[in-house]
């Protein structure tokens, strides 16, 4: 008998006086799990998703100007870039050094990654990654600071409507804020092996 | 003296670690009340429910492996079944051979250290690294972990910066930043380097073959964006129905575990990277273990395999905050490894019926339990179960009983019992701890004052007054 035999076999035998009186799947609806607790006066999707991409240490910038500003403030100017998006925004990210391919023998010059959103969740302040969306994993994920890029009219108000538009795409990732432990002793860390700063800049 | 050994390991838990096991678990369980509270009218609704869709699904468990199993396969994932930790190894170390592959970086996955994959890879001549922060200090310690969700609850900075000292990670330095820094640099390699990722799962969905894994430091993200194959390793009792029920169960395990509304990554793999990425694995292979779980999916203990590792139940436990994760000598410590571990280890049960009594049965377990696992009940019904199979462990430090059931059936004979009890109150202590069993009883415990004796006496002065 294989492996797998073995195991539905037993699986059977276990159930099988179960029979006929088997739990019901309980229906559920989506407001059970929805949570409503924000600030009073965040009536718009998109100021709730800023406030809970704040609440987590992620960092909101509204346009690409902006964006290049904060860039530069921090003293950043080389990184990575969706090559889509390097010939979108040109004019605004003037001044920068872009590379639009990820040299992985090189990881570590690329100071922060900037690719395309899929969408957010206002809930929780989650930034929506896409393997379709997304022109590198590792350009997304291995610099210090991670920009994604999203229009305002992606933001889902809630989990349930974010797993709702599940498509078939193969690898779907909820980013809600910078990467984070707090292994040593409870205290918290920023930046372990994903980044340690995350934006999301509206466009 | 006979003492129970979880007893014994949490007297002779140094001060510095009890402290920061107590005051650890205390800080997650307080956020994760204020956390649903704040968030939910009413978080038990959801507790329930979720315990429900889980119910559901074990006991429906053939239908829903087979359309999983059905659903990776059409997502391009190749399936594998593994009735024991053994062949689950084996598994690993073909799909290895056949690509050729010598270095895997390892997500956290509970099931692996089940199976003791690392050790069985390395006798076999390939690197497994552990990634997660925690795990990795653990694997350079040659230690295991003594909490599902924080690992390394028991070490202190000194310690790890000693550790990473004596590994050639730098200079001696035990600030939290630089530690986590030279991990990011030491690890990064690893990632760039290896051939094979491997994870656990937190969730797989029947009806569309996804596996949902979270992680909050990034390294499940990174072990699925640098190596080209991904295996992942799973227990037959992780599957939900449908893609809908995700939203239920991460509203509830990032809560339940540390606070957070949503894990800081939460990750939903349905398959190899897509056509136009270039990072990512080009095979997914997931390999479903069942390691006893079926058995306890037989016995009158199959709630447990609910659990969705969340860790609310050691963190509450008056016990485990006293023991600490390692005095459950087993992968599951706390509560719900008091009724995991005795079961999954079969035969040898007997070696961990001592378990279940760790335990005052004050169901604190039960209420914060994100699937509702009445854990007090599971408890009682191993005791039964260890009772019945004379397992020694089970009985130690226990008062017989044989005495009490003498006096209680020959009602002359209680009569006198009662009227000597009274002299107990005036014999000093010393005196009454001659038996070796009233001994350990009274080690931590001071005996109340006998009162016996006197419902007969009220009995008989209320009838009379009826009368």
């Amino acid at each position: 008998m294989s492996d797998r035999e073995a195991i539905f076999k037993d699986i059977r035998a276990a159930l099988a006086p179960l029979e006929g009186k088997q739990t019901p799947y309980p229906e559920w609806a989506d407001e059970l799990v929805v949570t409503e607790n924000h600030p009073a006066g965040l009536d718009k999707r998109v100021d709730r998703f800023k406030y809970r991409l704040e609440a987590v240490h992620g960092t909101f910038v509204q346009g690409m100007p902006a964006l290049r500003d904060w860039l530069k403030a921090e003293g950043l100017t080389k990184g990575y870039i969706d090559p889509t998006l390097k010939e979108q925004f040109a004019a605004d990210l003037e001044g920068l050094e872009l590379e639009t391919e990820l040299d992985r023998s090189r990881i570590d010059d690329y100071t922060f990654g900037i690719t395309r959103g899929t969408g957010g969740i206002a809930e929780t302040g989650t930034i929506i990654l896409t393997d379709r969306k997304t022109s590198s994993r590792l350009g997304a994920l291995a610099p210090w600071v991670h920009v994604a890029l999203i229009k305002e009219d992606e933001i889902y108000p809630d989990v349930p409507a974010a797993v709702a538009a599940f498509d078939d795409d193969p690898s779907i990732v909820f980013v809600t804020g910078p990467s984070k432990t707090a292994d040593v002793e409870g205290i918290l860390i920023e930046g372990v092996h994903g980044p340690g700063k995350q934006l999301c800049c509206l466009i | 003296m006979s003492v129970q050994l979880i007893d014994k390991f949490a007297k002779d838990l140094s001060p510095e670690v009890a402290q920061s096991v107590h005051s650890g678990s205390k800080v997650k369980t307080e956020k994760r009340y204020a956390i649903l509270g704040s968030d939910y009218p009413d978080p038990d609704k959801l507790r329930k429910t979720a315990g429900l869709v889980k119910q559901h699904t074990l006991e429906h468990l053939d239908t829903y492996l087979e359309e999983a199993e059905a659903s990776l396969k059409r997502n391009g994932a190749q399936v594998y079944f593994a009735k024991d930790g053994d062949t689950a190894n084996q598994v690993i170390l073909d799909i290895m051979r056949q690509n050729n592959a010598r270095k895997m970086v390892k997500s956290k996955s509970m099931v692996s250290e089940e199976t003791e994959l690392v050790p069985f890879l390395e006798k076999n001549g390939m690197e497994a690294i552990e990634t997660d922060l925690g795990e990795f200090i653990l694997q350079i310690d040659g230690d295991h972990p003594s909490h599902i969700v924080t690992p390394i609850v028991h070490k202190n900075r000194r310690q790890i910066a000693a550790s990473f000292e004596r590994e050639g990670l730098g200079d001696y330095n035990d600030d939290p930043q630089t530690i986590t820094q030279r991990a990011r640099v030491h690890l990064r390699k690893k990632y760039l380097e290896a051939d094979v990722g491997l994870t656990g799962a937190n969730f797989v969905v029947a009806e569309s073959g996804r596996i949902a894994l979270v992680t909050n430091e990034g390294n499940a993200r990174f072990s699925m964006a640098a190596p080209k194959i991904h295996i992942a390793i799973v227990g037959i009792e992780k599957l939900i129905p449908k893609d809908r029920d995700l939203a239920l169960f991460m509203s509830l395990l990032g809560r339940s575990a540390t606070g957070q509304q949503l894990t800081v990554y939460t990750q939903f793999i349905g398959g190899p990277h897509a056509l136009n990425q270039p990072d990512g694995p080009e095979q997914m292979h997931v390999i479903f273990l069942d390691n006893r779980r079926t058995e306890v999916l037989a016995s009158d203990c199959r709630e447990i395999l609910r659990c969705i590792r969340c860790g609310a139940c050691l963190n509450v436990c008056p016990v485990y905050r006293q023991a600490s994760g390692h005095a459950y000598r087993s992968v599951y410590p706390g509560p719900v490894g008091a009724v995991l571990s005795p079961l999954l280890h079969g035969k040898n049960f007997p070696e961990y019926a001592d378990l279940p009594k760790a335990s005052s049965l004050c169901g604190a377990c039960n209420e914060v339990c994100p699937v509702n696992i009445p854990i007090p009940d599971l408890l009682l019904r191993l005791r039964n179960k260890a009772k019945k199979e004379g397992a020694k462990k089970a009985s130690v430090n226990t008062p017989g009983f044989k005495m009490w059931s003498y006096l209680a059936t020959q009602p002359a004979a209680w009569k006198t019992a009662m009227k000597l009890g009274h002299a107990m109150n005036l014999t000093p202590h010393a005196l009454l701890n001659a038996a070796p069993a009233a001994k350990a009883w009274q080690s931590s415990r001071t005996l109340p004052t006998f009162k016996g004796g006197s419902f007969r006496k009220w009995m008989k002065q209320r009838s009379a007054k009826k009368s």
